[in-house]
């Protein structure tokens, strides 16, 4: 405790201004240029598997070079404080990483953007207060927009991690007026913004600014349900990005500018991505009522048309197929029933048979999640084929098999226009000989619609847990 | 407009093009690593928490904000390169036996 007050005592001692846009010396501004560009080449040589880890090597050298050319930067001039987070942060962020499943990743990914915009977000707040109403409008400016960006995304992916983490509750919630409310709150929040740059000096204009975005990152995430996620933890990626971007602004750094721009823009597609393969707008995610399934209509589609099979006849099926292509949904991280593929796949391999997954870009709780949970159960990356790969394969395909998947496999979605997910891209698994769907029941999915392909001729029910199921059919096929 | 500001606006539009041209080129397959990475890049705002809290202004609040700060983007940075690392790591290749 001494110790503490001893160097809360040296920290208010050695306070002094230090002017704001402090020329930096040249040997920093040149490694920060050196970063971005290891910054760029490490995305860059992200674009393969087997460059990738290269790429996380470039970040963390540029990573390591700033800092420690940061830390020399004449205008720090106390180390006691930075040490303390340093230690904190190495002690808690290294449990974090390399302890956490990974069908939690997105969840993970979630708290690690809600850190990284608290951070924008407190620096923010912290030049406000440092140098307050002596700051040129434009900076005021940017610091509405770090921290507006920041408090808003730190809470909003909260929420997010707490959906995912299945803490709140993943259905979607919505009310009367949800819209307004949002939108009235955005609106508040924004004049908050301009009232502080108007009349920085005023006390009580930053308190209420922070507040009103806190909340509108709450009451904009919370009605959102699971089956959005993807989207949605795209597009607090982008809003974090943005907001380390907003504080490179404020600070007159442009290495920060380059380094928030970049995930700025990934988030961006990557939520792009996702709408796109979900057939919504991002209007639509964010604040489209999900629509009412019309039930009732399952009886005419499935009635008298299901076959169901046991793992005994799927062993058979299998044992006479040459080319097999595996259609894994999110049912099927949720059975644990990844490894249990892994060891189908390498079964159905050393048959000479050939395996390919086929993988849906929303398939997982974030992009590419579905691939990281199988490259884990050890299936070699160059038979997990994306969706416009795989598509034109399915008709020269013996056997598919979907587990855990529903709507990405509705040919209603191609076929039928009148079909709430019409036109939303689907893996075109009716095209292959024959279908075997793993699912517990015929119970619909986030969709809430039936799903034509049950009933299809050459579709196949085997109504068990998915790694039950996979177990079994493995036991079946080593008698054959 | 200064010119700081001018040269900022340049800094960013370039910039969010440039992620724009090299993440569409990242494989679908690599989304989850590539929303880690850039996440733990855009944790250089640590090199903003630091500078602010270690120039220690004139009030306690800044510094206790600015170690919040240098904290919660370490977490992100030192948390981010590791995950990444340790998901990439899984993809490999059909084993040679």
């Amino acid at each position: 405790m001494s110790c503490f007050l001893s160097i809360t005592g040296v920290v208010a001692a050695a306070v002094r201004l230090v002017p704001h846009n402090a020329t930096m010396p040249a040997y920093v501004i040149m490694i920060y240029l050196a970063a971005a560009m290891l910054f760029a080449l490490s995305l860059k040589w992200l674009s393969s598997p087997k460059t990738a880890r290269w790429g996380v090597l470039a970040g963390e050298i540029g990573m390591a070079a700033a800092i420690i050319a940061t830390l020399f930067l004449p205008e720090v001039r106390h180390y006691d404080w930075i040490a303390i987070a340093f230690l904190i942060a190495i002690i808690a962020a290294i449990p974090m990483a390399l302890l956490i499943p990974m069908t939690a990743v997105p969840q993970q990914i979630a708290l690690f953007h809600a850190f990284g915009a608290l951070a924008a977000a407190l620096v923010g707040t912290a030049e406000y207060y440092a140098h307050g109403s002596s700051l040129g409008t434009s900076t005021l400016i940017a610091i509405g927009f770090e921290s507006l960006l920041g408090y808003l995304t730190f809470t909003g992916s909260l929420v997010a991690a707490g959906k995912l983490q299945e803490i709140l509750p993943t259905q979607p919630m919505n009310y009367p007026g949800q819209n307004v409310l949002s939108i009235s709150i955005l609106s508040a929040s924004v004049i908050a913004g301009a009232m502080v740059v108007i009349i920085p000096a005023n006390p009580l204009v930053f308190p209420i600014f922070i507040a009103l975005c806190l909340l509108f990152g709450v009451m904009l995430i919370l009605p959102i349900g699971g089956g959005d996620m993807p989207t949605v933890i795209a597009l607090l990626n982008s809003y974090a990005g943005l907001s380390a971007s907003a504080m490179g602004f404020v600070l007159n750094n442009k290495l920060l500018i380059i380094g928030g721009a970049l995930e700025g823009s990934s988030g961006f597609i990557l939520a792009m991505i996702m709408c796109k393969a979900m057939n919504r707008s991002f209007i639509n995610v964010l604040f489209g009522q999900v629509q009412a399934a019309k039930a009732g209509k399952s009886d005419d589609i499935y009635g008298g048309n299901i076959k169901s099979v046991n793992a005994e006849e799927v062993a058979a099926i299998l044992d006479g197929a040459r080319r097999v292509a595996i259609v894994p949904g999110y049912g099927l991280a949720v059975a644990q029933a990844q490894h249990a593929v892994g060891q189908l796949f390498e079964l159905l391999e050393s048959r000479s048979v050939d395996v390919q997954f086929g993988i849906h870009p929303v398939a997982g709780r974030m992009p590419g999640h579905m691939n990281v949970l199988l490259a884990e159960a050890n299936i070699p990356y160059d038979h997990l084929m994306e969706m416009d790969r795989i598509n034109p394969e399915f008709e020269n395909m013996d056997v598919v098999i979907v587990n855990g998947a529903n709507d990405v496999v509705n040919p209603d979605a191609r076929d039928n226009p009148n079909s709430p997910i019409a036109g939303m891209p689907i893996l075109n698994v009716d095209k292959a000989g024959t279908v075997i769907v793993i699912k517990r029941s015929l119970s619909p999915g986030f969709a809430g619609i039936p799903n034509p392909l049950f009933a299809a001729k050459n579709c196949l029910m085997y109504f068990a847990d998915g790694k039950k199921a996979v177990l079994d059919i493995i036991a079946e096929l080593e008698k054959l | 407009m200064s010119p700081s500001l001018e040269s900022n606006l340049f800094v960013f539009a370039l910039a969010a093009f440039l992620g724009y041209e090299v993440v569409r080129r990242v494989s679908p397959q690599l989304h989850t690593p590539l929303m880690s990475l850039t996440n733990a890049i855009s944790a250089i705002s640590v090199v903003g928490a630091i500078a602010v809290t270690g120039a220690g202004h004139n009030t306690t609040m800044v510094v206790v904000l600015g170690t919040i700060a240098v904290t919660a983007s370490m977490i992100n940075v030192v948390g981010g390169f590791l995950m990444t690392d340790r998901m990439l790591k899984m993809f490999k290749k059909r084993k040679s036996n």
